[in-house]
């Protein structure tokens, strides 16, 4: 009885948030695939007609499509990297006994805070421009030829600003994780004589997984959608060096006004994120008892 | 059982960390520093940057092009906005999927999640002519629509997360005591969430307040927050870093420092139940 | 007879009535511009049309790329979010066509029509109906540094140079170890970007976007050895990071004496010789942008105008602020207050005849001439269909100009070769040229 009830009301309480979800996700997906089949240039208003799957044909074989794919999962691929070991390592290290320790916190967590925007263009302008930025400055002063990032290795570069944002939110949970840790057990490894890193590997590492798979979750949602980033600092380029699908879309839809082809890129990009969704799904199956 | 840790060694994670942080830190320092300098002086060397005169003018050039205060406000009215409404909403379903679990829960969360991965551009113009038929266009209570609702997904998780440390056996208790379901979650069920409620509006206000794609694409002047007001120093114009670090520090500080404050507790609230 | 004079005069009272009730009740206008000098300084000096009129402006100041898209979105759908909005000569006829602004061309006589020059009044006209008045209007020419030119024993005639003579003076004047560059150019991709400095050269070297068939000509002979050129040029004599920098960059660069020589707007003239932004200030000069093969359409066209969009429903208030931000007088107020070199150029005859304009911008003929001397009706060797020096005035090309500047770009940062990045440019075109039904 009680329990009808309480699932009753259960679902009472659930609606509003599914149903804000649903109308917020089946309004514009519904609007994305009808506009797929349409020939719809913003610039051409009055002249929509069907075209079929032609806006797909034309995205799919659009000449950036495949660079943008595999930008794509290398940014996800090489943000996760770094961040996740990055964050392991700086966590380990800040786990240690040390001398003000709650600054050192203070620094390290301040670029979760800072807009993407900002830090795009700070990296860009204040550290890898050629001939103003501190890169160059010190490249200069040690009587080198200062390097120009952003259009010899553009695509290391954006993964590098975007690192620097998540590193920090990896590195807290991580170290969370890791001081929550029970240091007896720790420590009767060590009194068995197990080297460092064996209570690395057999004691440490299985305690963090859950942690290291709420980080590569909650980065992934938003490492799939980087935008600001490289409207910023490299518009796309040079050539399709930075584009990723996100960018792609953006390019055909708001910037050649080709709202047709862009609804098919965003259709495309949702089943990716769905691929992606639930090849998360196994994993999290796996790691959080949800 | 501690162990007798030598201060060498002490001194010598404090080193390693401390350089560490600094080089993390380092970018937002840098800026600092250079909104403090002249224009001429901000695009030298690191060196003769740190030897220059110290001014202020960079900020008043800035204040005399925008209006800070306006877009500061905007900022916070839709950070905040945004977030007590996913929070209004949030509040009960997670306490559904948290206390009522169906066979389907799980995926159901999942499901919320994944409408996060829906790119904004691809929506954009979908979205903006339902915004322009609504009269929503360049309103504040628009973008506190929008940004709750991209952001629900995570309240929601972040908040069922939270709800299902609570024992059962409270809540049990308060029921054989007669309370109401409203009555269980206002004041057994909410008190003790309270550290992982804060969290999440933390959270949520430092994502409301860095998204730029929605506040910039839906807004015009009146409604247009901070996102918008950097997105006009984006551009050299001339030489400009010390005017760009002025307007990217008047931007970040207001949640730089929020964020210290409270890093405790969202940092507690981040680690979205992975850690017991 | 006498009742329609009745009815007419009753008209007209109601008429004035009307108008003196819109002038009266204070509107709130809200106008997006990018953020140039010039039109920061419109945003500073426009407090003196809000006491004067009563109304009140609400500023939108964006980056060119994000303002552009901005406002093309809100325009296209309707969206009615402006009132004011700065566009350019590459929209302006296009959206005209369309319907989406409104008219101007009863700002009244006090706003003095043919003062305007001829060509920036036809580039933002259809068929005589002025859709957007000209800020500042430009063209191209090449600043270069006096005092270094001497250093290297280089004359300037009276003559245009070809870019091959170009060249050699470039070569001549390189010098990296002393932080000085042979040229400064555009590399940062995109149609307004690359493809402004890129197009007039094309141009020179004989080379065309379509022919009369609308067919693609980007791989043929002109294109390759333009193309070439320009990146042979910029990868030996130009500045580190030469992909990435766009307008603003390079006069960043050449502002703190950084290059010896720029081909870029001519409006960029102002700041160049304003000793209070740049280094450079008594030691630069100008001559023409460089020909090759012809000498026609070596130098772009462009200006900024300001409009109002058919969904705005303060219409009468906005052409007030438009009439005062483009009339004479507005020009004397920036040359009063932020000195004459600063003022807005390349529009008025009667600017270019002011003799303190003339004292402060010894630059000032020479834009005149410039600008005077573009026909975006006939700018090419050979014959096109389209109009438009450093564009081509139909809507797809932003789409493909921002595409051709991106493979030029990667062919500058040496990620692929010239013949690669005009092989996919010309694909490119192709495909979309088909698509929206010129190439059937």
């Amino acid at each position: 009885m009680a329990t009808l009830h309480s699932r009753a009301s259960a679902r009472l309480m659930l609606s509003p948030a599914v149903l804000l979800l649903l109308a917020w996700m089946i309004i514009p997906l519904c609007l994305t695939v009808y506009f797929s089949f349409l020939r719809y240039n913003l610039l051409m208003p009055g002249e929509e007609a069907f075209t079929g799957w032609s806006n797909y044909y034309f995205f799919i074989t659009d000449p950036s499509f495949k660079d943008a794919i595999i930008n794509t999962l290398t940014l996800l691929g090489g943000v996760l990297l770094i961040t996740v070991a990055g964050g392991i390592l700086f966590a380990l290290l800040l786990d240690q006994p040390m001398w003000g320790q709650g600054i050192v916190r203070i620094m390290v967590i301040a670029p979760f805070f800072v807009m993407p925007t900002v830090s795009a263009l700070v990296w860009k302008n204040m550290f890898m421009n050629p001939v103003n930025g501190v890169f160059a400055h010190i490249a200069t002063g040690l009587g080198l030829q200062p390097y120009d990032f952003l259009s010899q290795i553009p695509w290391a570069s954006i993964i590098w600003i975007v690192s620097w944002q998540w590193l920090p939110f990896a590195t807290l949970i991580l170290l969370t994780a890791l001081q929550s840790l029970d240091q007896e057990q720790l420590e009767a490894a060590e009194m068995d004589g197990a080297s460092w890193f064996n209570r690395f590997w057999f004691i440490m590492l299985p305690h963090l997984s859950r942690a290291i798979t709420v980080v590569i979750l909650i980065q992934t949602i938003f490492l799939l959608s980087v935008f600001a980033e490289i409207l910023v600092t490299t518009n796309g380029g040079p050539g399709t060096a930075t584009t990723n699908l996100t960018y792609l879309i953006y390019v055909q839809s708001l910037l050649q006004y080709d709202v047709g082809a862009g609804s098919a890129g965003g259709v495309i990009a949702i089943i990716l994120a769905n691929i992606v969704a639930i090849f998360l799904m196994r994993m999290i199956g796996k790691n959080l008892d949800a | 059982m501690a162990r007798a840790i030598s201060n060498k060694r002490k001194a010598i994670n404090t080193m390693a960390a401390w350089s560490l942080g600094l080089l993390i830190f380092f970018p937002i320092l840098w800026i600092a520093i250079l909104s403090f300098k002249t224009e001429i002086d901000a695009i030298k060397g690191p060196l003769d940057v740190l030897s220059a005169t110290w001014t202020l003018e960079s900020y008043s050039a800035v204040q005399e092009r925008s209006d800070y205060l306006k877009h500061f406000t905007n900022s916070v009215i839709i950070s905040l906005g945004s977030t007590l409404l996913g929070l209004l909403i949030a509040i009960p379903a997670a306490w559904a999927m948290a206390f009522v679990p169906a066979r389907r829960t799980k995926d159901v969360l999942m499901w919320m999640l994944s409408t996060k991965m829906l790119p904004p551009v691809g929506v954009l113009i979908p979205i903006y002519l339902i915004f322009r038929d609504t009269g929503l266009l360049d309103t504040r209570i628009g973008l506190v629509l929008v940004l709750m609702l991209i952001n629900l997904p995570i309240i929601i998780w972040m908040l069922y997360t939270y709800f299902r440390e609570i024992p059962g056996e409270i809540l049990e208790a308060a029921r054989m005591d007669g309370a109401s379901l409203g009555k269980e979650v206002l004041y057994v069920l909410t008190p003790m969430a309270i550290p992982g409620m804060a969290s999440t509006v933390l959270l949520n206000i430092i994502l409301s307040w860095n998204e730029a794609f929605w506040t910039l694409n839906l807004t015009a002047a009146k409604a247009a927050p901070l996102t918008a007001f950097i997105a006009s120093y984006s551009s050299p114009e001339g030489l400009f870093y010390a005017k760009l670090s002025a307007a990217s520090i008047m931007a970040i500080a207001p949640i730089l420092i929020m964020g210290w404050f409270s890093q405790k507790q969202l940092v507690r609230g981040l680690t979205f139940g992975a850690v017991k | 007879m006498s009742i329609k004079r009745t009815l007419l005069g009753m008209a007209i009272t109601a008429a004035t009535l009307t108008a003196l009730a819109a002038s009266a009740s204070a509107e709130e206008l809200t106008i997006a511009t990018v953020n140039n000098a010039d039109m920061i300084i419109m945003q500073k000096l426009s407090p003196e049309w809000e006491q004067k009129t009563g109304n009140k402006l609400n500023w939108v100041v964006l980056e060119e790329n994000v303002l552009r898209q901005r406002v093309t979105t809100d325009i296209a759908t309707k969206g009615g979010s402006f009132d004011v909005v700065t566009i350019g000569a590459y929209e302006t006829p296009i959206w005209g066509e369309k319907g989406w602004l409104n008219t101007l061309n009863d700002l009244g006589d006090g706003y003095d029509y043919p003062d305007i020059f001829e060509p920036v009044r036809n580039g933002l006209s259809v068929k005589d109906n002025l859709y957007a008045v000209p800020f500042y209007a430009e063209s191209s020419f090449t600043f270069y540094r006096k005092d270094l030119f001497e250093k290297a024993g280089i004359e300037v005639g009276k003559d245009q140079i070809t870019y091959d003579q170009f060249a050699e003076m470039v070569a001549k004047l390189h010098d990296p170890d002393n932080g000085i560059y042979g040229t400064c150019q555009r590399g940062k991709a995109g149609w307004g970007e690359n493809m402004a400095f890129i197009g007039p050269m094309v141009n020179a070297f004989g080379g065309r976007w379509f022919d009369m068939d609308w067919q693609p000509q980007l791989t043929s002979e002109p294109w390759k050895k333009a193309i070439n050129y320009y990146v042979d040029l910029l990868t030996q004599y130009g500045p580190p990071g030469a992909p990435a920098n766009g307008h603003n960059e390079n006069r960043a660069l050449f502002a703190d004496g950084k290059c010896a020589t720029w081909i870029d707007a001519t409006s960029a003239a102002g700041y160049i010789y304003n000793p209070k932004d740049s280094r450079v200030a008594d030691k630069t000069g100008f001559f023409q942008a460089p020909k090759e093969v012809t000498d026609k359409g070596t130098g772009w066209f462009w200006a900024w105008a300001l409009a109002i969009p058919s969904s705005s429903t303060k219409v009468d208030a906005a052409k007030d602020f438009l009439k005062w931000a483009t009339s004479k007088e507005y020009i004397a107020m920036v040359g009063e207050k932020e000195g004459w070199v600063a003022a807005p150029p390349g529009t008025r005859a009667s600017t270019y005849a002011n003799p303190k304009y003339q004292e402060a911008a010894p630059f000032a003929d020479t834009v005149k001439n410039a600008i005077l001397a573009t026909n975006p009706a006939d700018p090419t060797l050979e014959k096109v269909p389209y109009t438009g020096v450093q564009f081509v005035a139909i809507p797809e090309f932003q789409g493909i100009g921002n595409y051709v500047g991106q493979q030029i770009s990667a062919a500058l940062a040496g990620q692929q070769s010239v013949d690669q990045a005009l092989e996919n440019a010309q694909q490119f075109a192709v495909r979309e040229m088909t698509k929206a039904g010129y190439i059937k």
